[in-house]
């Protein structure tokens, strides 16, 4: 199996502060990696650099066989994004931010239409096709931000925090689109603040401090850590030495 | 009071510590100074011409010195015959040629017309009417001199617009008007800015459910944004008087009063503007139109308003600008007191109560 | 007296019903979560207990001030902290402590004993503008500033969100400590688990309350047996038992699926036999809070 990611000694410095120090990880094809931290980690830079966002300071990394140093337009076009804080166009209607974001990565006409019809399909919501997305409960615009980000067939999707301040069920229901994703082949890249879905990622890799302090399947962390919950050894390990001396990234 | 104080002190750490924003404050009135004053200018100095005097009398000789001596215009040098023009305008340097016949002299005195001729480098035809108007002006008033000695006295002269600005400085135009719009914008688009930022961050809740009075978080807002609005004010008037010469002949003590009213005026209405809306972006787009464009286009600063159609004239009225403009203007060009500028202090003074007493009334003191 | 008291409170904006119908009172020295999810209408109830909203039905009453009428009087009384972090990004930790004491007509010594577990752990950094403090630290910063007048009653709107775990767990700490305190608390929380923290609390959803109980009665009080399960393909089994007829509910938890049904669970080990699921396990389950309140969510959409 071919990786998706590879990072070798990933850093990046602002001034004397050093938001992600070293960081080396693969990440495999159709896996849901989960990348964990404490706020100001790092993890948001860590996101950013493999998107092609921000320039790393040295080290190496590849995504989708892309270096991310040289190829970020190549890396652009076959990875999908989605953050809880930004995701879709409040002011337009459902159809037109799938028209939007279709259009934007060069899907045909044809394509988009039958794209469209697909997922309002599956998420059930050609009543609300129509409707302008700010008056949708925020669930469903998670769900339907999730949805647009795959829209284009991306090899990998990223998610900053996806679930966040989402109902129980809906967040549930979220998981299962990811499934449905990872099952079709496509690896999941996602961060979260809620432990339990920690459990649900294939392997999990703990940030304290700009450094990957931890990195294994949810089980064998528990066991090497001897903890009932992945709550528990995220406290061992973010505890052990507290996040304050960081300012946020 | 103390909590007063605090409040005021909170604000003066916003203003401080976003530097940015001080320094576009602090720069754009000297920058808009120095462009209106140097840059930006129709005015005529110094203007570099030739002389064709093929009749080399007293008169043409008179006329030529008259020409010059008004300080518009240089003899760049004489020519010797017609051939000589055009090289010279080729050059570029002199723009103007004047043309004075044979027999000049001897035409003009014995009162018929006395032919002469201006050429002008028309290539940027707005500087040549420009230089033409200026030239036949000067040559009708010497005219209508010569005219008068031999004839009757009784000449009208026509240099009444240049009373209260005599060498034509377009920069004492533009300082009124500069301060006028940069009063505008630090009291009213800061003001309206800095309230709407405190709603955008959910900090005006907070202050919302404190005890603090409506008025005192109103009046903590504005006073730093008053201090601010008359050192700029301050700074603007130094540099009228230092770089360009510019006087106040009034009483300075009555033009800083008139400043402090027309801020407050434009304080309320930044008061009023951050009551319609939650957005700091909004904010800045209601201050953009609705109180800036007014303030340069309907205050008479950048056009006349004697020229705009009669409705435009008639809406300028409701411009607390216009009135500012009037005021400052007698009381720096024309020396005028409280007596010659009551009436549009006391419109001025009437729209600031108005203003006042409905942002205040407008604050809100819960969220919706 | 309770120090909280809302009776009837209704309130819509335009089309959307923020909150219809919701009655509760907290007592005396009790730390009440109001646990739901984003958009239940948990922060419009906050604004209308801090008096920045006005309800359009219903009253409510602060330590027996009415939250119209004697708004005044209530916001001398209460700690507000809303969703959003709302300190000045561009002062410091020690400027805005200052400021938020000095409104409130206090000072920072005069009620230090009750800031200074908290303020300790952000001390070190006082210099700091409070823009660029970690997510934790702002939390800390701002329940400081909510608290330095000594408030009769303390209301945190969503204090953990965007939080991490480590910050949450300490901040909970805190709450804990002001509750021994006498302190009556109302917090909001998007995060099930939380609930289990406080004294009773109140599941929100949809702008209507669900229930209001302990959060030991809430659990208690879910009436059905759940099956933990887990294979190997977890998403395969999920698809496997949604597919069975036997099956009420089949949600992911942590690293186990919490499976309701309504046949005895031989039948579903049989069903999932022939499938060949790796490794699979099937145990009883402990219901917990979130189980609790999907029920009631999948209750309350059946009825609407």
């Amino acid at each position: 199996m071919s990786k998706a990611i590879i990072t070798r000694n990933l850093t990046k410095r602002f001034g004397d502060f050093i938001a992600t120090n070293a960081i080396t990880f693969d990440v495999e094809q159709g896996e849901i990696f989960g990348f964990l931290g404490a706020n100001g980690a790092g993890k948001t830079t860590a996101m950013r650099m493999l998107c092609g966002l921000l320039k790393p300071s040295s080290g190496e990394a590849t995504v989708a066989g892309f270096n991310i140093f040289t190829q970020t337009e190549q890396v652009k076009r076959r990875i999908g994004y989605m953050s809880q804080k930004f995701s879709l166009y409040e002011d337009l209607t459902v159809k037109e931010n799938i028209r939007f974001y279709g259009g934007i990565y060069g899907l045909s006409h044809q394509q988009i239409k039958s794209k469209t019809e697909e997922l309002l399909g599956k998420l059930q919501l050609q009543q609300e096709a129509g409707q302008l997305v700010s008056s949708l409960p925020l669930g469903w615009k998670q769900k339907l931000s999730f949805s647009i980000a795959v829209l284009h067939n991306p090899s990998i999707v990223f998610l900053d925090e996806p679930t966040g301040g989402v109902d129980p069920i809906t967040r549930r229901q979220f998981w299962d689109l990811i499934y449905e994703a990872a099952d079709r082949g496509v690896t999941i890249f996602v961060t979260t603040h809620y432990m339990d879905e920690a459990e649900y990622c294939n392997r999990i890799s703990i940030m304290v401090d700009g450094k990957i302090k931890a990195l294994d399947t949810p089980a064998k962390l528990k066991e090497q850590y001897q903890a009932a919950s992945m709550n528990d050894v995220f406290l061992q390990l973010a505890r052990a030495k507290p996040g304050e001396n960081n300012s946020s990234s | 009071m103390r909590e007063f104080l605090v409040f005021v002190r909170k604000e003066c750490y916003h203003i401080f510590r976003d530097r940015r924003t001080l320094l576009i404050l602090f720069g754009m009135p000297v920058v808009l100074i120095v462009l209106f004053g140097f840059a930006i200018t129709n005015e005529v100095r110094n203007v570099k011409i030739a002389v064709l005097d093929q009749a080399k009398d007293t008169y043409s000789r008179q006329l030529t010195d008259r020409i010059t001596a008004s300080g518009y215009f240089t003899v760049d040098r004489y020519l010797a015959s017609e051939k000589d023009i055009e090289p010279v305008f080729r050059e570029g340097e002199v723009k103007v040629v004047v043309v004075l016949p044979p027999n000049f002299g001897h035409e003009f005195y014995h009162g018929r017309k006395a032919p002469l001729q201006l050429l002008t480098d028309a290539s940027d035809p707005n500087t040549g009417t420009t230089l033409v108007n200026y030239a036949n002006a000067i040559i009708l008033q010497y005219q209508q001199e010569m005219t008068g000695k031999v004839t009757l006295p009784l000449t009208i002269q026509t240099a009444s617009r240049m009373i209260y600005n005599p060498s034509l400085k377009s920069v004492f135009l533009f300082v009124p008007g500069v301060m006028t719009l940069i009063l505008m914008l630090v009291s009213a688009m800061m003001t309206s800015i800095t309230i709407t930022r405190e709603k955008e961050l959910g900090t005006m809740e907070i202050l919302l459910v404190s005890p603090l009075k409506p008025l005192t978080i109103i009046a903590g807002k504005v006073i730093p944004y008053i201090a601010l609005s008359f050192i700029i004010a301050l700074t603007i008037l130094a540099m009228g008087f230092w770089i360009f010469g510019m006087p106040v002949k009034g009483s300075l003590l009555l033009l800083l009063l008139e400043c402090l009213l027309f801020c407050l005026a434009a304080l309320s209405l930044g008061i009023l503007i951050s009551s319609l809306t939650n957005s700091q972006q909004t904010a800045m787009m209601i201050s953009m139109m609705g109180l800036l464009l007014p303030t340069i286009l309907l205050s008479g600063f950048v056009f006349p308003l004697e020229s705009m159609p009669k409705p435009l004239q008639v809406f300028a009225n409701i411009v607390p600008a216009k009135w500012f403009i009037i005021i400052l203007k007698d009381i720096m060009l024309k020396g005028a007191g409280l007596r010659q500028v009551w009436q549009p202090t006391l419109i001025l003074g009437g729209m600031t109560l108005f203003f006042l007493v409905l942002s205040v009334r407008k604050f809100k003191t819960r969220l919706s | 007296m309770q120090p909280i008291v809302i009776e009837n409170v209704h309130k819509r904006f335009g089309d959307v019903k923020a909150l219809h119908d919701i009655s509760f009172s907290v007592e005396q020295g009790e730390l009440f979560g109001l646990i739901g999810p984003d958009g239940a209408g948990k922060s419009t109830l906050f604004r209308i207990l801090a008096t920045l909203l006005l309800a359009d039905q219903g009253s409510a009453f602060v330590n027996g001030l009415h939250v119209v009428k004697d708004y005044k009087a209530i916001r001398r009384q209460v700690g507000y902290m809303p969703g959003r972090f709302s300190l000045y990004q561009d002062l410091t930790i020690e400027e805005n402590l200052n400021f938020f004491a000095t409104i409130f007509k206090t000072s920072v010594e005069e009620n230090y004993d009750l800031i200074k577990d908290i303020y300790e752990q952000i001390a070190p950094f006082k210099g700091r503008p409070a823009g660029k403090l970690s997510g934790g630290m702002k939390q800390k910063l701002a329940l400081c500033c909510a608290l330095v007048h000594k408030p009769a009653v303390l209301f945190l709107d969503e204090p953990t969100t965007g939080v991490d775990p480590v910050s949450r767990k300490e901040f909970w700490e805190m709450l804990q400590r002001l509750r021994q305190k006498g302190i009556p608390i109302l917090v909001s929380t998007p995060y099930m688990d939380e609930a289990m923290l406080c004294d009773r609390v109140a599941l929100i959803q949809k702008g209507e309350i669900m229930q209001i109980n302990t959060p030991g009665n809430i659990v208690k009080s879910y009436g059905k047996k759940i099956w933990a399960m887990r294979a190997d393909n977890m998403f395969r089994l999920i698809r496997d038992l949604r597919a069975f007829e036997g099956t009420d509910s089949c949600f992911a938890f942590g690293e186990y699926l919490h499976v309701t049904l309504h046949v005895p669970v031989e039948k579903v080990q049989a069903y999932l036999t022939p499938l060949q699921h790796g490794n699979l396990v099937i145990k009883p389950a402990q219901p917990g809070i979130e189980d609790a309140f999907m029920q009631l969510m999948q209750e309350q959409n059946e009825t609407v």
